[in-house]
């Protein structure tokens, strides 16, 4: 059923990674992502890999649900991997009929596959332990500075977060509108495409417009409780830097020095032709 | 026979932390004819049940039969069920999708496949049955006021000629004048057309004044299933499950504790107010003082 | 002091078509004067369409008058300085649950209006507790609104307004969506809040149960003000009330049904208490003068 679709992976629990300041998870799932792309050797791929499995390991979330954002890159995943096992120049280790296997080939092709599921698992890890709410604040703290140039900030945060509470709403809604338009006779399955996206509009139709009507009525309420705009606006929650926040934050330089330390030692050895 | 419900169970989202029993061993008798109520409390299952007399929701376990007939058997007609058994929801809003009230009534005639001369004689017909008059036809449905809106919904079931009508409250959100002119239209329709009808609403006022059976649903299960008056007279039961009975009845009780000779399985005002009358005249209160 | 003061007003809504010329006009509200007590609780009773909802929405200034005056303690509505200063004073609650919650977590919501004040951190998490506690709601500060009951969620709406302490309430139709308990938890919340912390309620509504208690109850029809008094002035109407497509309470009918076959009963009962009692009365003189015949 169409309302079990959950939005956000928020996985509740208690780690020190829940409680961490939102922007400090930000900053460290991105210097991650970069860090899988700028250092490149086998040795920084271990530090990675260290570092990730003991940032997942103090999480206290689950592995599986980790691993559940790999099934939708799953396809992706496979086409990466053949298409840089078959058509990567270099020695070849296995031929097939016309197409062959390079020794080449399979470095890259495991190194493509290791970036992109350390890059969907990093960026899970932030989705399960912080709450959609206060990924929007973390992030609208942290693109402050964009204000100078005139980058609705605080707008786009409110926007996110409004959108957060309404998905569910409206998800439960269109599911009570399929099911009367069905006591119609309406048929939402069967038939071609045209047939299919026609029979579609006695759905998008009562959607669009209680939709409408929820924005609008929304916006009514947001006014009567003086509402009108960042201008002069206190917050509840502001975010503020712990001691903890400080110490992940050296955590974070202490692995990006780490990985340059290792991708450095792979030069020498690779100099030493090992 | 029209339809009967037989040990029917329903599970919600099965395996899950949010796992929860909707219905538990429902066993329900719903003959030709009938104006029955369906009441219970938010939660209570009334909704669940009524989705599963038309087939919209599938039951985890027991059976629905129509008409004799097992919906859950292998290429059983489903849509034809869904046109026999009408079901109109509580927001008329989540139907009224077309540009005009009579392309929206046509709707439901259209998707069982019947000729457009066809189609447009159900329409007329069905929007006449809920009082709708020929010059709204062409008026966009989301101009109309809430009672109208709701007639047109209604309408747009009753175009597929069903047998039985089922109506999850129909009143709610409207009017007390506009909430007694949908009622006293379907009360109409019951009598001239003598299709089924299936009222679910939390109004035991409303409830009293029209049905002749009245189902309770409490946690998933049948409370009580009798007449209006065996029903209500079980009040202190009905309270401890967060429904009441009409007010009226608490009036007959007060006035019964106090050694008044009154009618206790009074359910509507006319009934109240003839048996406290009945008493003060075998008091010796005289009727008309001139 | 009067917190609520309209003085012959009128609201027009006006339809355009593409071009923007004028299509249609239509009154909704039609030269009301209305004065509010400060600390009263004052039910607006009419039916759908009756220019009642217009009304409520003047009174925080989502509307402005075509015609006349509103004053909100004093102040004009009409006056754009004085806006934030209006709709702090008077707090509004609307139909639908879902339309106004804003926060994805009840505690959060109910801080809504406080942030968009500029009230002090420490003051909003007071403000918060305080509110939530007021409505009884405390122990759901925590959770997301989704899960709630439809009653629950105006009880967060209505703390979420507490919390801007605001004199005075309007709540337009906050039952109309509900079931029978959450409409009795809403009115329970309302008739507390107005008890105990003082705060002036207007009660928008077309629920005769929901106006017993009112210190004034004022029927609009056709966007003017046709019937007002307290609730049992107002109820002895019975014929007059259905004529505005409105109703009485159950016991109100009884009573004046048994007042047509000649009982001698007093008008406007509004209570089953009340009518056991004068029915007693009534048997009670009868025996009493059959005996000294």
């Amino acid at each position: 059923m169409i309302r079990e679709i959950t939005i956000g992976q928020y996985y509740p629990a208690d780690s020190v990674l829940h409680k961490l300041d939102p922007r400090v998870k930000l900053a460290a799932t991105l210097i991650f992502i970069i860090s899988l792309f700028v250092f490149r050797s086998p040795e920084a791929y271990m530090a990675a890999t260290v570092f990730l499995g003991a940032v997942i390991y103090i999480s206290k979330v689950p592995l599986k649900f980790m691993m559940r954002g790999l099934k939708s890159i799953i396809l992706l995943l496979m086409i990466t991997v053949v298409f840089n096992l078959f058509l990567t120049p270099g020695t070849a280790v296995i031929r097939i009929w016309r197409l062959q296997i390079t020794k080449e080939g399979i470095v890259t092709a495991v190194s493509m596959a290791v970036r992109l599921i350390y890059l969907i698992v990093g960026a899970s890890v932030m989705t399960l332990t912080t709450t959609p709410n206060d990924l929007t604040d973390g992030l609208e703290k942290a693109l402050t500075p964009l204000k100078k140039i005139r980058v609705p900030v605080h707008e786009i945060s409110m926007m996110m977060s409004i959108a957060l509470r309404f998905i569910p709403i409206l998800l439960e809604e269109t599911d009570k509108i399929m099911k009367a338009q069905m006591a119609r006779g309406a048929d939402f399955e069967t038939g071609g495409l045209i047939k299919k996206a026609k029979s579609m509009i006695p759905l998008l139709v009562p959607l669009f417009i209680s939709a409408f009507r929820r924005a609008n009525d929304l916006a009514m309420a947001m006014e009567a409780r003086g509402y009108h705009g960042g201008e002069g606006r206190t917050k509840m929650k502001p975010l503020v830097y712990k001691k903890r926040d400080y110490t992940a934050y050296l955590c974070l330089l202490a692995y990006l020095i780490l990985m340059f330390l290792v991708n450095r030692l792979h030069l020498v050895t690779g100099l030493l032709g090992i | 026979m029209a339809i009967k419900v037989e040990n029917l169970s329903y599970v919600y989202s099965t395996g899950t932390a949010f796992e929860k029993q909707a219905l538990k061993n429902v066993n329900l008798e719903l003959p030709d004819g009938q104006f029955v109520g369906l009441i219970g409390h938010t939660g209570s299952g009334k909704s669940t049940l009524i989705q599963h007399l038309n087939g919209l929701i599938r039951a985890t376990s027991g059976a629905v039969y129509y008409n004799g007939e097992n919906i859950y058997a292998e290429g059983y007609n489903m849509k034809k069920l869904r046109s026999k058994v009408g079901l109109v929801f509580q927001y008329p809003e989540h139907q009224l999708f077309e540009a005009d009230v009579f392309a929206d009534v046509c709707f439901g005639p259209k998707n069982l496949g019947l000729s457009q001369t066809e189609v447009e004689e159900r329409a007329r017909e069905a929007l006449r049955l809920v009082g709708m008059k020929e010059e709204h036809y062409k008026q966009s449905p989301f101009e109309l006021s809430g009672g109208q809106k709701r007639r047109v919904a209604i309408a747009g079931i009753l175009a597929m000629e069903p047998d039985v009508l089922i109506l999850d409250e129909p009143t709610a959100g409207l009017d007390p004048k506009g909430r007694d002119d949908i009622l006293d239209q379907v009360e109409r329709l019951h009598k001239e057309k003598k299709i089924t009808v299936i009222l679910v609403s939390h109004s035991m006022e409303d409830i009293a004044r029209y049905v002749e059976r009245i189902v309770v649903m409490n946690r998933g299960q049948v409370m009580f299933d009798d007449t209006p008056r065996e029903v209500f007279s079980h009040y202190r039961e009905l309270e401890k499950v967060g429904l009441a009975a009409p007010r009226v009845t608490y009036l007959m009780h007060g006035l019964q504790e106090r050694g008044w000779s009154v009618d206790t399985s009074a359910t509507t005002v006319a009934e109240a107010a003839s048996s406290i009358l009945k008493a003060l005249r075998e008091e010796g209160v005289p009727e008309k003082r001139n | 002091m009067d917190i609520v003061k309209a003085e012959k007003l009128k609201y027009e809504y006006v339809q355009v078509d593409e071009e923007g010329n004028e299509e249609s006009r239509s009154v909704a509200v039609d030269g009301v004067d209305l004065d509010i007590k400060a600390g009263d609780f004052v039910a607006i009773l009419g039916h759908n369409g009756s220019g009642k909802s217009t009304l409520a929405k003047h009174m925080n200034a989502i509307l402005l008058p075509t015609e006349g005056t509103l004053y909100v303690d004093g102040k004009d509505t009409r006056d754009e300085s004085k806006l934030w200063e209006i709709r702090q004073t008077a707090g509004m609650v609307f139909q639908n649950p879902d339309n106004q919650i804003i926060g994805t977590i009840v505690e959060e919501d109910v801080g809504f209006g406080p942030e968009n004040m500029g009230v002090p951190t420490v003051e909003i998490w007071k403000r918060v507790e305080q509110s939530l506690k007021s409505v009884g709601m405390w122990e759901y500060r925590g959770h997301s609104p989704n899960k709630l009951s439809g009653g629950q969620k105006q009880r967060v709406a209505i703390a979420g307004v507490v919390a801007m302490r605001p004199k005075c309430i309007v709540l337009d139709e906050p039952t109309a969506m509900l079931d029978p308990n959450g409409r009795r938890e809403v009115i329970r919340t309302v008739r507390e809040l107005n008890r105990q912390e003082h705060v002036t309620v207007i009660l928008i509504t077309h629920y005769m149960e929901e106006v017993i208690e009112a210190d004034r109850v004022i029927v609009m029809d056709q966007g003017r003000i046709v019937m007002q008094g307290t609730p049992r002035e107002v109820f002895s109407h019975v014929e007059e009330l259905k004529g505005y497509r409105l109703d009485v309470p159950q016991e109100t009918l009884v009573a004046y049904e048994l007042q047509k076959a000649g009982i001698p009963l007093p008008n406007g009962i509004l209570t089953t208490e009340e009518l056991i009692r004068e029915l007693e009365k009534v048997k009670q003189t009868h025996t009493g003068s059959q005996r000294t015949q």
